[in-house]
């Protein structure tokens, strides 16, 4: 019985991502930001602060390409899932899957699942300017791989506080700008743009906590090799501990919604 | 339907198809429900007709397993709604106040996805979305995003996408509010079928005329209170009696007439107004024995009739308000 519903969870949820992806495919616009944004913020930060932190603009390109890379997965999981939620919610679309025999948490999957497109559009869209500029992997194909695999983890994991936000707030236009004001202290307060140690006290304690620092040294060392396992393991950690913190509450503020 | 009442001459206890009783339910400090009893027999139309916030929606979304009570407690086809929620949603079908199908999707798709969650094979989904489509004259846009479907067609819609997994029990709330009229009564027509097919049917309305035209019983609600129930006619005799309307041939003939009518109605007619005498009346044979006066003295009436007192006046009468 219980292999069955969990079947059952997992064929809603896919029938629900379904949708959403017909649904990308009929707007594409949606995807603009997932398509732009990574290539705004490449072709900013490398001519923009290459020169003047790095000395130049291609040494700088392949520091700060792997940072670019989480970053463009977090934000295309932040700026969307919510937003697609609460259009949900108050057209009562929502209202008619809750009335059906269906899982309280397929919907909610089913659109973050859905989601996962516009972290192929992002990292798709990063890695061919990135090459066009002169970003080369140092590592391997696998290893590339591997990186994306673990951005995309750790966005997809907390694309699901935005699941949260996304049910509990009415106002579609605030959670979208939840999703994206999020973003800056967590792309933004790591070492991304330039190392911890150049960086005041206060905000090295953040950075050194601050999981997104973890994934981009775990994707520095997959992209250009260096130690990986450690940063790895702690984004993976982190990951989970967003999703099972997170996952549940968005179902359960997704259900008592009246 | 409401009320749990029974006729007395009833020795089998009679199955609902659906029943409520003592509902309440607070939001805060505001109280949308404060004991409310519905029940309806299978195959029946119920209405519930109420002004805006009356505790409608929040009843209906009760009884849809959308909402727990704080009290009392609801069946669909048996089955508690907070206690066996998955089963009843197997046996309900919802439309909500606002047109809730996918706009992004087709007709067709959105059909397909509802029939294919209610765990139906695709081809059966597709079939059924097909016949439903056809039936409610949307298989010319059923390839056409619902985003592009003028507001008749989206109820129809709607009402389609609640009706694919076969529902025993339809609940609908406010299915024509903001419909003009030729739509309105194109969706009645369709909300009758469906009764006639031997579903259920809870619609809300805050139309009199929508509960009088559509609903075997009629529960009127007012700050989550029930305040009337019964048929239309039921409802209508409450509010006092009835009027008879006569317009003679020979308006001429308007003073004999009222002559015969005040006999008959003992007590005053109305000024005629328009060449039409009323008069109310308080026993249902005044009319009969009009009609025979009226022959014996050989008056020839264009328009003779036995008028109910509208909707609009019961609910004025119920609640002391103007209905909305």
């Amino acid at each position: 019985m219980t292999t069955r519903r969990s079947f059952a969870l997992v064929r809603h949820s896919l029938l629900l991502a379904g949708r959403g992806l017909r649904k990308t495919r009929r707007n594409p616009g949606i995807l603009f930001d997932a398509l732009f944004l990574p290539i705004v913020f490449l072709l900013m930060f490398v001519y923009l602060f290459g020169g003047a932190v790095a000395g130049s603009t291609q040494v700088y390109l392949q520091y700060i390409f792997p940072g670019i890379l989480v970053m463009s997965t977090i934000m295309a999981g932040l700026l969307a899932t919510g937003v697609s939620l609460n259009v949900d919610v108050k057209k009562g679309v929502f209202d008619r899957f809750r009335s059906l025999p269906i899982g309280r948490s397929a919907p909610l999957i089913g659109s973050v699942v859905g989601d996962l497109v516009r972290y192929a559009v992002a990292l798709i869209s990063l890695f061919l300017l990135g090459y066009l500029l002169g970003f080369r992997v140092q590592t391997g194909l696998v290893a590339a791989l591997a990186a994306c695999a673990l951005a995309v983890t750790l966005g997809f994991c907390m694309s699901w506080i935005n699941a949260l936000i996304g049910v509990l707030i009415k106002e579609t236009s605030i959670v979208q700008s939840v999703g994206f004001l999020g973003i800056f202290p967590l792309a933004f307060g790591t070492n991304m743009v330039a190392p911890t140690e150049t960086l005041p006290g206060w905000l090295r304690a953040w950075v050194n906590v601050n999981p997104v620092t973890h994934a981009i040294e775990a994707t520095r060392g997959l992209l250009l090799g260096g130690p990986v396992s450690g940063s790895a393991s702690t984004t993976l950690l982190w990951s989970t501990g967003f999703l099972v913190v997170f996952a549940p509450l968005a179902v359960m503020a997704y259900r008592r919604r009246a | 339907m409401c009320g749990l009442r029974e006729p007395a001459d009833t020795v089998i206890p009679m199955s609902y198809a659906f029943q409520a009783e003592g509902l309440v339910k607070r939001f805060g400090k505001t109280t949308a429900l404060a004991g409310v009893d519905l029940a309806a027999r299978p195959g029946t139309i119920s209405g519930v007709l109420g002004p805006n916030g009356a505790g409608k929606t929040t009843a209906i979304r009760v009884l849809a397993t959308l909402l727990c009570p704080d009290e009392g407690r609801a069946e669909v086809g048996g089955l508690d709604v907070v206690r066996h929620a998955p089963q009843v949603r197997r046996l309900i079908g919802l439309t909500g106040q606002y047109a809730s199908v996918d706009e992004d999707l087709t007709g067709t798709e959105n059909l397909i996805l509802l029939g294919r969650l209610l765990d139906l094979r695709k081809s059966e989904a597709q079939s059924r979305a097909a016949a439903l489509l056809s039936r409610f004259g949307l298989s010319e846009a059923a390839d056409q995003r619902a985003g592009s479907y003028s507001g008749g067609m989206r109820r129809r819609l709607d009402l389609a996408a609640s009706l694919i997994g076969e529902p025993r029990v339809l609940f609908l709330d406010e299915p024509t509010t903001g419909l003009d009229p030729g739509r309105r009564e194109e969706l009645w027509r369709m909300i009758r079928s469906i009764a006639a097919d031997g579903a259920t049917v809870l619609l809300t309305t805050q139309y009199l005329e929508e509960a009088d035209a559509l609903a075997d019983e009629i529960c009127v609600i007012d700050q989550g209170r029930l305040i009337a129930h019964g048929t239309p006619a039921e409802l209508k005799q409450i509010v006092g009696g009835q009027t008879i309307a006569i317009r003679p041939k020979n308006p001429g003939e308007l003073a004999r007439v009222a002559e015969i009518a005040a006999k008959t109605a003992d007590r005053e007619p109305e000024a005629p107004v328009g060449g039409v005498l009323t008069v109310g009346v308080d026993r249902r044979e005044a009319f009969t024995d009009t009609v025979h006066a009226l022959a014996e003295a050989g008056i020839e009436v264009a328009e003779l009739s036995l008028r109910l007192p509208s909707l609009d006046e019961v609910f004025h009468t119920l609640t002391g308000k103007q209905a909305a």
